[in-house]
């Protein structure tokens, strides 16, 4: 057996120093999922957590000024106004009436600061099944072909 | 048609039945013909799923707008090329892909080991039916790619589908997926093999030599898919990120580490008899990180918040994930004897403590990917807050752990079996030591400050340097002994022992992608709003913006910058970043303009235009081309690794290297 401390003691080392590194300053990487609601019930600690908000981005509402690119994000009729002012470009998905997540902090000011921006499609991504995609404007029903007509 | 095509599927369904119950009832109550009918299952499923993923593609291709998955991923027009992407473009088609990559998998296991392995074949045949069914059920029942769009129980047609989603609409994303799942499905063979060695107690490692070829083929499919994917985020998402730890690139690097700490460790069993238990659960773990992965990108159960998320085949996953590890878990337990360890750890300085250490770091990294991932849905359970962790998280813990693999990666394959001497060390060492020094030191007094490139750079040089000593050193026994020259020598030592040497060249493979990892600190990026006429500057480049341009296809409309781009008052040709958007999806998508050269890339993004003022996101990447050339390098030494060795087991140890030694004896 005496020969396998070391072995032990160099594995300590090291799966220490990982979780060491996977837990000093994790605080700084976490970022909290909010919906909008819940953000709205969080009163003043939403300004001191980093957070992630979903929702709708509001048709029209986007504008584009001294860089900051500001726009309205809604779920279940209730509204966030984001202020995007992160480095990355936006992606290309980001556009009125899609889903975007937004990663940032909230301001005092009211206003969500997002410092980067997830987008997608909701249709093209999360496909329901049995439910035809939007575009397609028609009442449908999914049926197995073998069962189908 | 596609009645057809879902009958066929059915069907498939039922014969996968039928193989299992009857190569299990074969093999246990000792009937060949038995056994032989369960072979005969595997190749109908074959031609059964075969004929109905042919019927889908040929749906997406003709563009039969009456079935609802042709309608959502594709357009008329559309190329053909990507209309046949499209199979894999969506959920239901991507999940026919595996069954369909499975059966054929499944078929050319059967057709290759047939002769050889009877006694292990029925046990494989059940396990590989068993992943099949799983597939079939998700095909037939949860995500049939043959639903059709009706209305009032009428069958309608769309006019026009919604075409594939534009970011996919690019080379390398129409490949990157076939790679990656053919790594994906490959390793159920491999798994199967084990769990068939277990179940049997088949004696010796004689699964771990029908599956290496396997494993490596699989292996080199996976690490060719993840390349291609980080090689599509670079070139396609306008601002050159190639890994954000993003869960959908996450899913594909889990399976990729479990499967490198296999790829090693069972080496050790091959040499040793060692660490048995170890392979099992470490193939084990890499098929089910395979499955876990479809999991992952294809439910959204992670990337999505609330609302994104509600895939029909998530439970099924999540069950047979359960049910297979649970398993498994019984099936080693149970035979816990029978993969008793036949030699035991030496000394800390050993091949077999560099493999141990190997692992360890592998396993680790894959369980802190795995962790970070999942820890939105691990918070979420235990804190009833949903917590995701950012890039920087991953990149904090991944880097150094990526640079203590380099390090090992240097180490590992000079160290002896059993102990190594101080002279081997000194013999080995001594020269890519003091080089990885003075590479460290003239970076420093260079002036570069960034202590991780300086780490990377200064170990790219160590353990470039004994790849280098090692190829140099053999290939000049060789010479002396047969007067050959040196290249030739190269590849006479190379061809005498291609596990070895194939295995260095991936190993320069990963030195050369950490040389351009290291240019990272060093990415410029700027900004900038212009006219046409404007000048603007990043690094040592000025751009002119010669002019606006727009234009229009059928599938989609584009605007154009032309950029001319000059250093030092010289010019350097004109770059045309663009913009374009898909007019099915009713999306757009960035093409990128790229001068790539060795030392940097100058990447420029078009990222819109407001009046007459054009966005343009400039940025400078130093070493990126680095990092496709050591994939390159990577699958080359892979390749290089399958050619048969043409000395047969001349397993050379680290004091002999190169030549054939008739005086030790070596286990067969």
């Amino acid at each position: 057996m005496r020969k396998y401390w070391k072995f032990g003691a160099l594995m300590t080392v090291i799966v220490g120093s990982l979780v060491w590194l996977a837990t000093a300053g994790i605080s700084s990487s976490q970022s909290y999922y909010k919906t909008i609601s819940e953000l709205n019930q969080m009163g003043p600690t939403a300004q001191t957590r980093h957070l992630r908000v979903s929702g709708d981005i509001k048709a029209h509402s986007i504008t584009k000024a001294d860089g900051i690119v500001k726009f309205t994000l809604v779920q279940d009729k209730l509204a966030l106004n984001v202020a995007y002012e992160g480095r990355d470009p936006l992606p290309d998905t980001f556009k009125d009436g899609s889903q975007a997540l937004a990663d940032g902090r909230m301001g005092p000011d009211g206003v969500f600061h997002a410092q980067e921006i997830q987008a997608k499609c909701a249709s093209k991504y999360a496909p329901k099944p049995g439910v035809a995609p939007d575009s397609i404007q028609k009442q449908v029903q999914g049926s197995k072909a073998a069962y189908g007509s | 048609m596609e009645n057809i095509g879902a009958l066929a599927l059915l069907l498939a369904f039922c014969i996968s039945l039928y193989a299992i119950v009857s190569s299990v009832a074969g093999k246990l109550k000792n009937k060949p013909f038995l056994a032989l009918s369960g072979e005969r299952a595997v190749l109908a499923v074959w031609v059964l799923v075969t004929a109905a993923a042919g019927i889908l593609v040929y749906s997406l291709m003709s563009g039969d707008f009456r079935l609802a998955y042709v309608a959502s991923h594709t357009n008329r027009d559309m190329a053909p090329f990507y209309k046949f992407a499209a199979w894999w473009g969506g959920m239901e088609g991507s999940l026919l892909f595996w069954s369909w990559l499975l059966a054929t998998y499944a078929a050319v296991a059967v057709l290759t080991t047939r002769k050889g392995y009877r006694n292990l074949l029925p046990w494989v045949i059940a396990i590989i039916s068993c992943v099949q069914i799983f597939f079939l059920i998700l095909n037939n029942f949860v995500a049939s790619p043959f639903q059709v769009l009706a209305q009032d129980q009428v069958i309608v047609s769309a006019t026009d589908g919604q075409g594939l989603n534009p970011l996919l609409q690019y080379w390398a994303m129409v490949i990157h997926p076939p790679f990656l799942y053919l790594g994906y499905v490959g390793f159920t063979v491999p798994f199967a093999f084990a769990m068939s060695a277990l179940i049997s107690k088949a004696p010796g490692e004689s699964w771990i030599h029908t599956t290496r070829r396997w494993t490596l083929v699989t292996w080199l499919f996976q690490s060719t898919g993840v390349m291609l994917g980080s090689a599509w985020a670079y070139h396609v998402l306008g601002w050159g990120g190639y890994w954000m730890w993003d869960p959908v690139e996450n899913a594909s690097l889990l399976p990729w580490l479990a499967g490198t700490a296999f790829l090693h460790s069972v080496m050790m069993q091959e040499k040793k008899g060692m660490m048995k238990v170890w392979n099992m659960v470490l193939i084990s773990a890499t098929f089910f990180l395979c499955i876990f992965g479809t999991f992952l990108t294809r439910s959204g159960i992670v990337q999505s918040v609330h609302a994104f998320a509600d895939s029909p085949t998530g439970p099924y996953f999540v069950s047979f994930l359960a049910l297979g590890i649970a398993a498994v878990i019984w099936l080693i337990l149970d035979r816990l004897s029978f993969l008793r360890s036949e030699n035991e750890l030496e000394s800390l300085v050993s091949r077999e403590s560099s493999f141990l250490f190997n692992n360890l770091i592998l396993l680790a990294s894959c369980f802190a990917v795995l962790w970070g991932t999942l820890f939105p849905v691990i918070s979420e359970k235990f804190s009833t807050e949903k917590i995701s962790l950012d890039a920087a998280w991953f990149n904090r813990l991944m880097v150094p752990i990526g640079l203590f693999l380099l390090l090992l990666t240097g180490l590992g394959p000079l160290f002896a079996w059993r102990r190594t001497s101080v002279a081997s060390i000194r013999k080995n060492f001594q020269i890519p030591g003091i080089g990885s020094l003075i590479v460290a030191a003239a970076l420093i007094i260079g002036g570069m400050r960034y202590p991780y490139s300086i780490i990377s750079l200064s170990f790219c040089f160590f353990v470039a340097a004994t790849i280098v000593l090692e190829f140099f050193r053999g290939a000049n026994a060789i010479r002396e002994k047969s007067g050959a020259g040196f290249f030739p020598s190269v590849v006479e030592l190379t061809h005498r022992n291609t596990r070895r040497y194939g295995g260095y060249l991936v190993h320069m493979g990963i030195v050369i992608m950490f040389i351009g990892y290291s240019g990272h600190p060093f990415n410029l990026t700027e900004k900038f709003d212009v006219n046409k006429g404007d000048t603007v500057k990043i690094g040592h480049y000025t751009l002119r913006v010669n002019g606006l341009t727009e234009g229009d296809t059928p599938n989609y409309a584009w605007e154009a910058a032309q950029l001319e781009v000059s250093k030092d008052g010289k010019s350097l040709g004109v770059l045309e970043p663009s913009h374009r958007f898909y007019k099915a999806s009713q999306q757009s998508t960035s093409e990128v303009a790229l001068r790539s050269r060795l030392n940097e890339d100058l990447y420029l993004n078009y990222a819109g235009h407001e009046g007459d003022k054009a966005t343009i996101d400039a940025y400078v990447f130093p070493l990126v081309s680095w990092i496709w050339i050591g994939a390159l390098v990577l699958i080359g030494g892979t390749l290089v690794a399958l050619i048969p060795s043409k000395v047969a087991r001349s397993y050379a140890r680290t004091e002999v290297v190169g030549t054939v030694r008739t005086d030790v004896k070596v286990e067969a």
